[in-house]
């Protein structure tokens, strides 16, 4: 039987460009996390983050921002070159068998630094695909082409998901032109850049941390093979599997956060997790406002959490994923204690 | 509350300085075969998949675990890649055991690897930063200042460093998979080495290697089943301090200290020098082993040199350290770490060959790094808690 952990606390700083690096954002975000919960610095038993080079262009881009944490005297600590989310996942994994109750987790990235879209070229097998130059757009094109052909979800759907996110009216929207077919701008979250900070609290002790905690009934993440022609990307068994483990169904969701960094992503993710059409999705904008690389998905579940905290729902599953076209996806069922 | 978790397999590659005959997925697969082999399961019975590495850009390969989602047979699975500097290998076998120890799975399999020869490690450590000035040194540049202070302080005699030089070579013969085999070490051939980095020569550092090294960590459950002995886990910590600040002892870190008294109190140790049969210690510059025994507890403070000089650390010493040869003989980086924490195990089920100490019941393996301040320990034994 799982031990019961809550999110106490979320803070988080989403700008189209930071100025400053890492450290002077962080900071301040982290000590507003933990005087959210009610806690100082040496509270935190564990503390992990999540974040990756390749945006910076420099190799250990997490050492230095472990300044911002004050790792003195020396913490116990840990870091995945993976989005934040995977970093909670972690911590929360480290609070099931530990004998720690607190857990710090952040995330930074500046995905503004480069022509994000290229930079995650780099992920691609470097030896049959990466050499081909197809960026990160063209793939999620590819992926939006495989849904449209299995009639799946249309263009006016994908406009319609953008108009709920950034505004905009579908009409106009959809008498854009194409930035890669069938993908119009609307359908492309924007590359930002973001700090995000999760206070993670076992037991009785969240309750002091939090007056509506957000308890973690679920959480789960699987990964897909690499190759697109491997995957029938008009469909999600990652999210399906994550899902089913995590409860998703198990009772009505009123909030979901998915991390769809493209418009049709929402469709398919939300399709995957069975989500009814009372669930809000994405209240919060979601990665289609605003796409801050390694911190998007910790950002999701941040704000379902949020939305638990501040009595907008009582129950709220939160969406992350990795990887070209939705490859790697973790999946988090949060409930309020009457939830 | 804790289970019980052990390590039922174990997989290296041969560790050699250039493997063009693989790929990166070739090479990961080996070592995860192999440990697979040991436990004598398939792909189908491991529950998750946990990667460790250090910085993306040794490869090229941004985020490398969606690549090798395939190769290492996590499709359907959960998969997570760890990242925390030269400690990675030791820090990505803590977070598999954790999956273990909290319930969560039955059979985790853990891979760390590092494909130097990919592209030029010296480089991908000494970025130009804006407004810094470039050290372009690489690590031997960082760290032989320490060394020098370590020198100064405990008023070793220069030779220390050489005899650890030769002993871990020595032990590396008795390694099938170490990537240095030098039949004809000796004190005479380190000291006419190259001087790189005052006092650090060329025979004093490590290589630089393409290699693997996998792990399959098991529930209690699950271990009463293997066909091999396990490798109980008694004990693991990690420790993290800030790379600069005035007054910090970048020589003998607090954090080391800390975690090893963390780790030493779970296994219940009170005297790790008489207690542990082996130790598997992250040694990537010669004098650094000395350091270690002192940051470790094996030795008093300024004392550590001693026990290298006496012979103690040596294969038939009192307490050997680094009997597989250790970073001084293969240094895949983001492997050394889980290469340390492998071959500690290897000595407790009784399995490391020639090179194994007789009878070693407890073992710890360390791992290092950044600038000194990040430590990954853990201590196996032969006995199930």
């Amino acid at each position: 039987m799982p031990r019961d952990v809550a999110i106490a606390s979320f803070a988080s700083l989403v700008e189209p460009r930071f100025d400053g690096d890492e450290v002077e954002v962080l900071a301040p975000v982290i000590g507003e996390a933990l005087r959210a919960a009610r806690l100082e610095r040496r509270d935190v038993g564990f503390t992990v983050s999540g974040s990756c080079d390749y945006l910076g262009g420099r190799p250990f881009s997490f050492v230095m921002a472990l300044d911002a944490v004050g790792a003195w005297p020396p913490i116990r600590e840990s870091h995945v070159e993976m989005d934040g989310a995977w970093a909670l996942y972690e911590a929360w994994v480290a609070l099931q068998h530990g004998d720690i109750d607190v857990a710090l987790v952040y995330a930074f990235g500046r995905s503004t630094q480069g022509n994000l879209y290229e930079v995650l070229s780099a992920q691609l097998d470097p030896y049959t695909v990466a050499p081909l130059g197809i960026d990160a757009r063209s793939m999620a094109a590819l992926q939006a082409r495989a849904m449209l052909d299995a009639k799946r979800c249309t263009e006016r759907d994908m406009a319609a998901v953008a108009a709920r996110s950034r505004g905009g009216d579908v009409e106009a929207l959809l008498a854009a032109p194409y930035v890669a077919s069938p993908l119009r701008a609307h359908d492309c979250g924007p590359a930002y850049d973001a700090v995000a900070a999760v206070v993670l609290v076992a037991g009785d002790r969240a309750k002091q941390c939090c007056d509506r905690p957000a308890w973690i009934r679920g959480i789960d993440h699987r990964i897909e093979p690499h190759a697109l022609g491997t995957r029938d990307l008009a469909r999600s068994p990652s999210v399906e599997l994550a899902g089913e483990r995590a409860g998703v169904r198990k009772a009505p969701v009123d909030v979901a956060e998915i991390d769809a960094p493209f418009s049709h992503q929402e469709i398919l993710v939300r399709s995957a997790l069975g989500l009814g059409p009372t669930t809000r999705v994405n209240p919060s904008g979601g990665s289609l406002a605003a796409w801050p690389y390694i911190v998007s998905g910790l950002l999701r579940l941040g704000e379902a959490a949020r939305a638990i905290h501040t009595g907008k729902a009582r129950r709220a599953v939160a969406h992350a994923t990795s990887g070209p076209c939705l490859q790697q996806n973790l999946v988090c069922v949060m409930e309020a204690s009457d939830g | 509350m804790a289970e019980r978790c052990a390590v039922i397999g174990i997989g290296q590659t041969k560790h050699t300085a250039k493997r063009d005959d693989v790929s990166i997925p070739g090479l990961v697969r080996e070592a995860a075969m192999r440990a697979l082999d040991d436990a004598e399961l398939t792909w189908r019975d491991i529950d998750a998949v946990v990667i460790g590495k250090a910085p993306d850009m040794f490869e090229g390969v941004m985020m490398p675990e969606l690549l090798l989602a395939d190769a290492l047979g996590a499709v359907g699975k959960p998969m997570m890649r760890v990242h925390t500097a030269g400690s990675v290998g030791g820090s990505t076998a803590i977070v598999a055991a954790h999956l273990v120890q909290a319930g969560i799975h039955q059979r985790v399999l853990t891979v760390a690897f590092e494909k130097q020869s990919e592209s030029d490690a010296m480089w991908a450590l000494s970025p130009k930063y804006p407004f810094q000035p470039p050290l372009v040194a690489g690590a031997g540049g960082f760290f032989a200042p320490l060394i020098r202070a370590y020198i100064r302080r405990s008023g070793a005699p220069d030779d220390v460093g050489m005899r650890v030089a030769v002993k871990d070579r020595l032990n590396a013969l008795k390694n099938p998979y170490a990537h240095l085999h030098m039949a004809d070490i000796s004190m005479d051939s380190v000291r006419a080495s190259p001087m790189l980095w005052d006092p650090v020569r060329y025979l004093e550092t490590c290589p630089s290697s393409d290699g693997a090294c996998a792990l399959v960590l098991a529930s209690d459950e699950a271990a009463k089943r293997s066909p091999r002995a396990p490798a109980w886990v008694r004990g693991t910590a990690v420790r993290s301090e800030p790379t600069h600040f005035a007054g910090r002892n970048q020589v003998d870190p607090r954090a080391g200290r800390e975690c090893a008294a963390d780790v030493y109190k779970q296994a219940g140790i009170t005297d790790p020098r008489k207690q542990l049969d082996a130790a598997e210690i992250y040694v990537p510059f010669s004098w650094f082993e000395p350091m270690w025994l002192e940051n470790l507890g094996f030795a008093a403070d300024g004392e550590g040199w001693k026990m290298t000089v006496e012979g103690a650390t040596a294969l038939d010493g009192d307490m050997p350290v680094n009997p597989s040869g250790g970073v001084l003989s293969t240094n895949p980086i983001g492997a050394s770490g889980m290469i340390r924490f492998a071959e500690a195990a290897l000595q407790v089920r009784g399995m490391a060959g020639e090179h194994q100490v007789p009878g070693a019941k407890l073992a710890m393996g360390h791992a290092y790094g950044g600038a000194s301040q990040f430590f990954a320990m853990w201590v196996v034994g032969s006995e199930r808690p």
